[in-house]
């Protein structure tokens, strides 16, 4: 076989997580993880509570220093990197508890979530140099085209502490897109929320992979799940215990018994 | 109407060395030494959160930075060796003091990364009361105890003036007011920029802010920089009005006075720290007028002092703000609609 036959062969790798384990004190909160993410697939970690999930996001975007394993991203260590320079890379994540700059409008919200788009140096800033209002007039229509995309267009002046929940979830992901993810990593996204703004979720995130991006999610919604992703991989205690499709998974016995049980398996007959 | 008034006041304001006497206007140079400074504080304290209690050591830096270059000075190293400098122009002397405070508002700024929370205020605390011990036991470099005197005034060449020497109150009140002015703008630029977007950012979910790729010790250093930087021209400014300088400019009660104006003005809003300024800067001389005694002069400040964060916890600023635009919370969402 050539090499460029290998290569056809081997899926595109996006991130890499290989032997990753974290421990809080004696605790080992992920043991041994190891999992791909494809370019351009929708991939979901599932697993009941505690299992590691939001753990292993915290690891893959520097909120976590692990005690062994290696991430790669496109091939580059992302171990050792802070949060910010993760973000720099294309890996940007929400979190699983709301997460918004409260006091600070719709609009700033996602302005600020801009930052990594915009160039002005402080120097230019001070002086007051026209290409820093030329910048900012750029970005405020992105910001604007952004809040149109998630539906908030209309809440653009109100505070972010103002908007009610499934909006502020809305806006989280507004907020990230901002920052122009090419792997978007999302915790939980629609926990909270009622059928309809799922439902209006679901959309959204099928109109964001269309663009390209790369989504890493983890979500107990298993109509959302088995709806959105490509593939599956379902962790108990730390340990990945089953991956695959999401019809795969559904049947698959171990994921039954840690996860699922036996009520769901027999719902979808 | 808004603007006639904002206008009406300014020209007032420039004004006013003709109307009031020469005490209330030095009174009023100085408070607005402290709002220049109170406005650096806030873009430390309003905008990233990080409360400086030791604030005051970027001013007291630049008074006597701008002071022994403007004097010159001589330092024995060792027996043989000395570091003297020659007394050199106001204007440059001014330009080191902003340079050296902004120096130490970097170092500061690295280590706030470090040290956060209630140990940032205590080490805060400690760089000012260190300063301070420095200036009482170097006697060699700032007199110690008997203050560094006669200190020049600025001299500046202005177009229309030629070379022109601040030595008379109302032209140091318009050089301060002018001050004021740069400073205000400086801030007002930086909190409506990127940089400006980061540090608030940081004070609202720093997790999130990192998330979005907001890099927290640049940010930090970065807006101790600038905040440093401006209390040390503040206190560029007062060397070379009041002409004597010594240690006592490292007191915490400056520091306190700076997080009074800012807090009472409201902290985060760009017009709090002149407000807060002007009223607690000016209170304690209008006091002094009422008063009976000098006790009753404090126990009414005190009282005063409570009852704005008692009834106005977020600060005058933003309280009158509500009062002059009644619709804040409705009026934009409809102008957006439009």
């Amino acid at each position: 076989m050539s090499a460029a036959q290998t290569a056809a062969l081997r899926p595109d790798v996006a991130l890499e997580v290989k032997g990753l384990a974290i421990r809080f004190g004696g605790l080992a909160a992920i043991e041994d993880l190891s999992f791909e993410v494809r370019g351009g697939e929708v991939l979901s970690l599932i697993g009941p509570n505690g299992a590691g999930k939001t753990t292993a996001f915290n690891a893959i975007t520097g909120y976590l220093a692990p005690a062994a394993g290696r991430i790669l991203y496109r091939g580059r260590r992302l171990n050792g990197l802070k949060p910010s320079a993760i973000a720099a890379l294309g890996v940007v994540r929400t979190f699983q508890k709301t997460s918004v700059f409260g006091r600070c409008t719709v609009f700033d919200n996602v302005l600020i979530g801009l930052h990594l788009r915009s160039t002005q140096r402080p120097l230019a800033i001070l002086l007051g140099l026209p290409s820093v209002g030329r910048e900012d007039r750029l970005l405020a229509g992105e910001a604007r085209r952004i809040l149109e995309f998630v539906g908030l267009g209309a809440r653009a002046h109100e505070l972010g502490a103002a908007l009610p929940y499934g909006e502020q979830r809305l806006l989280e992901i507004a907020i990230a897109l901002a920052a122009r993810p090419k792997l978007l990593l999302l915790d939980e996204p629609v926990s909270g929320m009622n059928p309809t703004e799922t439902a209006h979720f679901m959309s959204k995130l099928a109109s964001i992979r269309a663009t390209g991006i790369t989504v890493l999610l983890v979500e107990h919604d298993m109509k959302m799940v088995m709806g959105v992703s490509d593939r599956v991989i379902c962790l108990n205690q730390g340990r990945v215990i089953a991956a695959g499709t999401p019809a795969a998974i559904q049947r698959d016995p171990a994921v039954i018994r840690a996860y699922l049980g036996e009520r769901y398996a027999r719902a979808q007959g | 109407m808004k603007q006639a008034l904002i206008g009406a006041a300014l020209l007032a304001l420039v004004g006013l060395p003709w109307l009031v006497d020469p005490y209330a206007l030095h009174l009023l140079i100085i408070t607005g030494i402290f709002i220049v400074a109170a406005m650096s504080l806030n873009l430390l304290l309003g905008y990233t959160g990080q409360l400086s209690l030791g604030h005051v050591a970027f001013f007291g830096i630049g008074a006597y930075a701008s002071a022994l270059t403007s004097l010159g000075f001589s330092v024995s190293v060792t027996p043989s060796v000395a570091i003297a400098l020659a007394p050199q122009p106001v204007w440059l002397a001014l330009l080191v003091a902003v340079a050296a405070a902004g120096l130490c508002g970097w170092f500061i700024g690295r280590l706030s990364f470090r040290v956060r929370g209630a140990y940032f205020v205590i080490v805060s605390i400690s760089f000012a009361e260190v300063l301070r011990l420095v200036a009482v036991n170097w006697v060699e470099l700032t007199q110690g105890p008997m203050a560094l005197n006669n200190i020049p005034p600025l001299t500046l060449w202005l177009p229309g003036l030629g070379e022109h020497t601040f030595s008379k109150k109302p032209e140091n009140y318009w050089l301060v007011m002018a001050a004021v002015t740069v400073s205000y703008v400086v801030v007002r630029r930086l909190v409506h920029s990127r940089a400006g977007r980061a540090m608030i950012a940081l004070k609202e979910n720093e997790p999130l802010a990192a998330s979005v790729g907001v890099d927290v010790t640049r940010t930090l250093v970065l807006a101790a920089i600038v905040s440093a930087a401006m209390a040390g021209a503040a206190g560029g400014l007062y060397a070379h009005y009041v002409r004597i300088i010594d240690p006592d400019i490292f007191l915490f009660i400056y520091t306190v006075t700076m997080v009074i104006m800012v807090v009472t003005g409201g902290k985060g809003t760009l017009a709090g720290p002149i407000v807060g300024g002007l009223i607690f800067g000016l209170l304690p001389e209008l006091l002094r007028a009422l008063a009976i005694r000098p006790e009753v002069q404090w126990i009414a400040y005190a009282g005063l002092l409570f009852a704005v964060l008692y009834f106005l916890p977020d600060g005058i600023v933003p309280a009158v703000s509500k009062w002059w635009e009644p619709a804040a919370g409705t009026a934009p969402a409809t102008r957006a609609d439009r």
